[in-house]
């Protein structure tokens, strides 16, 4: 195991892993405390027609996805802000549109078609440096974000009327919570796939809603407890040669179910 | 328009009508509320009591007629008003302790990250005076719908609120919590304008300076200066004229 630290892959693959755990943790927590898992749900499985147009176009594929997510998160918003009764329509259709766009560009796509795999159940083994620093970056911003406007988002996420009352612009940081977790969908795509993001998205938020009386404490908890899933994850994936992604959810499953256990003692 | 300059008038509703989806909810309210008024809105389910308030706050957008709330020129409108909602079991499952929903939405700039320790202090003293201090620690959802209730006025209190508008405030608090509330409001109104949705004649009798029964039109009653004339012929009866009837009301 030690040996393996020297290799460059395995270096990339371990800050990449902390970096969209600790990501994940503070915004699977907006996430879980909005109610919006499905929501996320539905931009992640979007998310796949940028990868579509990215393969298709020859853009980057971070440029391309993020896009794509960015757009789903920005219409659901629009659709949660002015038809609240009609989301979960929305939700389903972005959620199979999304897909459809991208498997008919790949298909549109001349020559190699990539692993479709890789991207529903992440290639965290295969991130280079131009991942690492996009994902460095969003965890900067979310920082900042979070610096300047924690109280805001408290009171938005918490009670969004009287957040409006108090003068807040309810719709403003709505959106800005959404546009932040689609572009997390976007680098957690990388490490566990789409289909597995929302478990990462939520399994270390649901142990440590129960540890934690505070949203940042659930943030930095949710963001511990989701690093060493993946730490725990890769392991197991590099000794016994099964794929990442898989292997860091059923850890995080695995996990809960004895985290649940212990808890009725 | 009132011009008694030690109970000025703060808000001022004239010709007011409101209408969802064509369906008429309120229909040419005309009101004024006072600094010290103790103001009871009561009527029946659907009469239209929470659409005045949430008008009132700036919820839901006027579409005739006007509402005027006189607030100093450095202080933002929305700083005088403080609202007590009726539903506080939302998001329960929410890490938020009692002390930070006090302090919600006040946006001090004091401080970036964490609160300033004078915000502290005071939503310390508003917990005591709603007597749930020994909770400030405590998650929000551990609490009962009474004790909740109780946090979310000391939320309403925090800024300093030159009016307090209650929807329903204690209608998941024990008899013995209510009176509490109620002498605390009491006491409060004598410097503030205290507006309440509530259906509890008790309230009435015992707090009210003025009552509105809102069903789609709005009816007044002064209980200061009431007269012991009861009139068939009024298009409305409400709990007033009928305590009146009883001879509740002098």
């Amino acid at each position: 195991m030690i040996e393996a630290l020297s290799y460059e892959f395995i270096q990339n693959a371990l800050i990449a892993g902390i970096l969209v755990s600790l990501t994940s943790g503070i915004i699977g927590s907006l996430i879980v405390a909005n109610r919006m898992v499905f929501l996320v749900g539905g931009v992640a499985h979007a998310a796949y027609g940028g990868i579509g147009l990215a393969l298709f176009t020859g853009i980057p594929l971070f440029l391309g996805t993020s896009l794509f997510a960015v757009l789903a998160a920005l219409f659901m918003a629009y659709i949660t802000l002015k038809e609240r009764d009609k989301t979960d329509i929305f939700i389903g259709l972005i959620w199979a549109v999304g897909m459809a766009i991208g498997i008919i560009l790949v298909d549109l796509t001349p020559g190699y078609n990539v692993d479709l795999m890789s991207y529903l159940f992440g290639s965290i083994l295969a991130v280079d440096h131009e991942d690492l620093y996009f994902m460095a970056t969003l965890f900067v911003l979310i920082l900042l974000v979070l610096t300047f406007y924690y109280k805001e988002i408290l009171a938005v996420s918490y009670d969004s009327e009287y957040a409006s009352i108090r003068g807040i612009n309810v719709k403003f940081f709505f959106t800005i919570i959404l546009i932040l977790s689609a572009l997390s969908v976007v680098v957690a795509i990388k490490v566990v796939g789409l289909i597995l993001v929302i478990a990462l998205l939520t399994i270390p938020i649901y142990i440590a809603q129960y540890l934690c009386t505070t949203l940042y404490s659930m943030m930095l908890v949710s963001g511990f407890v989701a690093s060493l899933f993946t730490l725990v994850g890769l392991w197991l994936s590099y000794t016994y040669d099964l794929t990442s992604g898989a292997c860091i959810i059923l850890v995080a499953a695995l996990s809960l179910l004895v985290f649940m256990i212990w808890q009725k003692r | 328009m009132q011009t008694n300059s030690t109970n000025p008038t703060l808000i001022t509703i004239e010709h007011l009508s409101y209408n969802i989806h064509k369906e008429e909810i309120l229909k040419d309210i005309n009101l004024e509320i006072s600094q010290k008024d103790f103001l009871v809105i009561i009527g029946p389910n659907g009469g239209g009591k929470s659409t005045l308030l949430k008008l009132i706050l700036g919820i839901y957008e006027i579409h005739s007629g006007s509402i005027t709330i006189k607030h100093t020129s450095t202080s933002r409108q929305l700083d005088i008003i403080g609202y007590v909602p009726q539903n506080t079991n939302i998001n329960l499952n929410f890490p938020i302790k009692v002390i930070e929903v006090v302090m919600m939405g006040f946006a001090s700039k004091k401080k970036l990250f964490g609160y300033a320790k004078e915000d502290l202090t005071l939503a310390m003293s508003l917990l005591e005076q709603v007597g749930m201090q020994e909770y400030a620690h405590q998650r929000i959802g551990a609490l009962s719908g009474g004790q909740r209730q109780r946090v979310m006025l000391a939320r309403a209190l925090f800024a300093d609120p030159k009016i307090l508008i209650l929807d329903e405030p204690t209608a998941s608090i024990d008899v013995q919590g209510q009176a509490k509330i109620y002498e605390l409001l009491k006491k409060l109104s004598e410097k503030i304008a205290v507006i309440v949705v509530s259906h509890d004649l008790s309230v009435i009798l015992n707090y009210a300076t003025k009552v509105a029964h809102i069903n789609k039109k709005l009816s007044y009653h002064d209980m200061s200066s009431f007269e012991n004339s009861f009139d068939t012929n009024k298009e409305h009866i409400c709990e007033v004229e009928l305590l009146e009837m009883l001879g509740k009301i002098k």
